[in-house]
């Protein structure tokens, strides 16, 4: 909070250069913290130098590894795989992209339809609530297999016969179950009396679900919702098996033409670049949530 | 207190042999009362004598299973009243004032009016400034529930009420949850309202206050008004024994 008055006790702060009670400095102080701190770090270090070193040396030193590494993590088939696999991560990035567009709105359809109460709403209640279990029963592999090859298969005038527009749209169709289940969870975590109090303003039931439930609701989760976004980067690659050339699907090609498999590794890597960067900012996301949880003021 | 007119007419506010259970559970048995405008009417009882369900009730929080709720003589619960014109009638503040912790104090007490009554910004803002100031929070306008004392808590919440204009309050254990030092500043803001001619009906604990603001007392005992009257007779002439024995125990546990 601004707080620009000018008050008698301007004066008295000058934390800057307050001596110690014993008598040392600031800037002793902040020596000797920064040397303290150095040791814990060297241990630190030296810890992963010696456990991450066992642990290549121990792969490295197998009877067939040199044979792996031809067949793995040859240089030279890594760097002729990886302009197609490149390629075709990019188009693992546009159907996650289009994923990520559809299913925050579809799941918090559900989500609401799910939440709304009285017998009128029974009809909408029952229909989410069958979307939900059978979305989430289904394996999301077959999901995209029945999608993917059987809806084009029919020939409907008008139905789009893209196999990458089916395989976002059952990633799509799963996801938004499991995340309309998050969102529910957050929206039943929000205390009855906080919904009570809304309709006792005035608020319809879906007033009171937009201004004063799901606000709270979807700050309770957040981080699982940050978790769901990070799966689901990585289980765009199943859409490779409806023959989208995806990053797997071009890796797969590389390998039948040369019995190597250095470009799945290079698929590998390409998740990687995204998913850890990722996880590090869920994480960082979430702690900087929960501090701001504990002191939050404008 | 000055002398009120009789009632003869239409009472703000009038139960008719209300029922209510919850599960198996029955909680209202017949519970009959009537509240004239202008009026503060104090419920006092043990604990599970349907006082908090007669107020959630009142405000169509919860359905009755018979019975008549009349609010200036038409039937609230009858079919096809609408439960938020009457919510916009009646306001309720709950025992753990129920702010919403995401928002301001000032986005709390504007909420309904910006998206109920689809006042502007402004003018919401400009009339919220003028009740939280009234009742000494103009402060802690930009702040969050969570970051003020509960009595804050709770006054912000009865401001909140208030914004509706609301022609009938509803006050629920207010000071229940509130620390000993913390009580006096919310019941001096309800004395305050009662003064002004503010229609109340509270749920209460705090003897002493009732005795002092409300016209009426209704002592609650198994989901029925078993007697009521003036404070003066309900507090100092009892004549049902389970009001005696209440009363006594109350002034044994030192809350009189």
């Amino acid at each position: 909070m601004p707080a620009p008055n000018k008050s008698a006790d301007d004066d008295i702060r000058v934390p800057d250069q307050n001596p110690r009670p014993d008598g040392s400095s600031a800037e002793r102080l902040g020596f000797w913290v920064r040397h303290e701190t150095l040791k814990p770090a060297l241990i630190a270090v030296a810890s992963t130098v010696v456990v991450f070193g066992a642990g290549v040396w121990f792969v490295v030193s197998s009877p067939n590894w040199p044979a792996v590494k031809n067949q793995f993590f040859n240089p030279d088939d890594f760097a002729a795989a990886w302009p197609d696999v490149l390629d075709g991560f990019w188009r693992n990035l546009q159907m996650f992209a289009y994923s990520m567009l559809a299913i925050p709105v579809l799941a918090l359809v559900i989500a609401v339809a799910r939440s709304l109460r009285g017998p009128a709403f029974f009809p909408i209640r029952f229909l989410a609530t069958a979307f939900t279990d059978v979305m989430r029963g289904i394996p999301l592999i077959l999901l995209i297999l029945l999608l993917g090859f059987g809806l084009p298969a029919l020939q409907l005038p008008g139905l789009p016969k893209s196999a990458m527009f089916w395989g976002v749209t059952a990633l799509t169709l799963s996801y938004s179950a499991y995340t309309a289940e998050i969102y529910r969870s957050g929206i039943d975590a929000v205390p009855e009396s906080q919904r009570a109090s809304a309709r006792s303003l005035g608020l319809s039931q879906i007033q009171a679900l937009r201004y004063a439930i799901l606000p709270q609701a979807i700050r309770n989760v957040v981080p699982a919702l940050m978790n769901t976004v990070v799966s689901l980067q990585k289980d765009v690659a199943l859409v490779s098996v409806l023959g989208v050339r995806d990053a797997v699907r071009e890796a797969q090609i590389y390998t039948s033409r040369t019995f190597n498999y250095t470009s799945y590794v290079a698929a590998t890597v390409l998740f990687l670049l995204i998913s850890i960067p990722l996880t590090r900012f869920v994480d960082w996301y979430a702690a900087r949530d929960r501090a701001r949880m504990s002191d939050q003021q404008r | 207190m000055t002398a009120r007119p009789p009632h003869a007419k239409t009472p703000k506010l009038e139960l008719i042999d209300v029922h209510k259970s919850y599960g198996r559970t029955p909680v209202l048995r017949g519970m009959t009362m009537d509240v004239a405008e202008h009026d503060v009417v104090c419920l006092i009882g043990p604990s599970g004598c349907g006082k908090s369900t007669l107020l959630r009730c009142v405000d169509l929080l919860d359905p009755i299973a018979s019975g008549q709720i009349l609010l200036d003589g038409a039937d609230i619960t009858a079919r096809g009243v609408s439960a938020d014109d009457v919510r916009r009638r009646v306001g309720i503040v709950f025992q753990s004032f129920n702010l919403f912790p995401h928002l301001t104090v000032l986005d709390n007490v504007t909420l309904a009016a910006r998206r109920v009554h689809h006042v502007s910004k402004r003018d919401a803002e400009a009339k919220a400034n003028e009740l939280l100031e009234r009742f000494g929070l103009a402060g802690l306008a930009r702040s969050y529930p969570n970051r003020i004392s509960g009595g804050q808590n709770q006054r912000a919440a009865i401001v909140r009420a208030l914004m509706g204009q609301p022609e009938l309050l509803l006050l629920d254990e207010v000071t229940s949850a509130l620390d000993p030092e913390l009580v006096g500043e919310v019941l001096g803001l309800i004395g305050e309202l009662a003064d002004g001619g503010m229609t109340m009906v509270l749920a209460t604990h705090e003897m002493g206050f009732a005795r002092e603001v409300a016209d009426k007392v209704c002592f609650l005992s198994d989901g029925r008004v078993l007697e009521s009257g003036p404070p003066s007779q309900l507090f100092e002439d009892p004549q049902q024994p389970r009001t005696q024995q209440f009363l006594r125990l109350v002034h044994q546990a030192g809350r009189i």
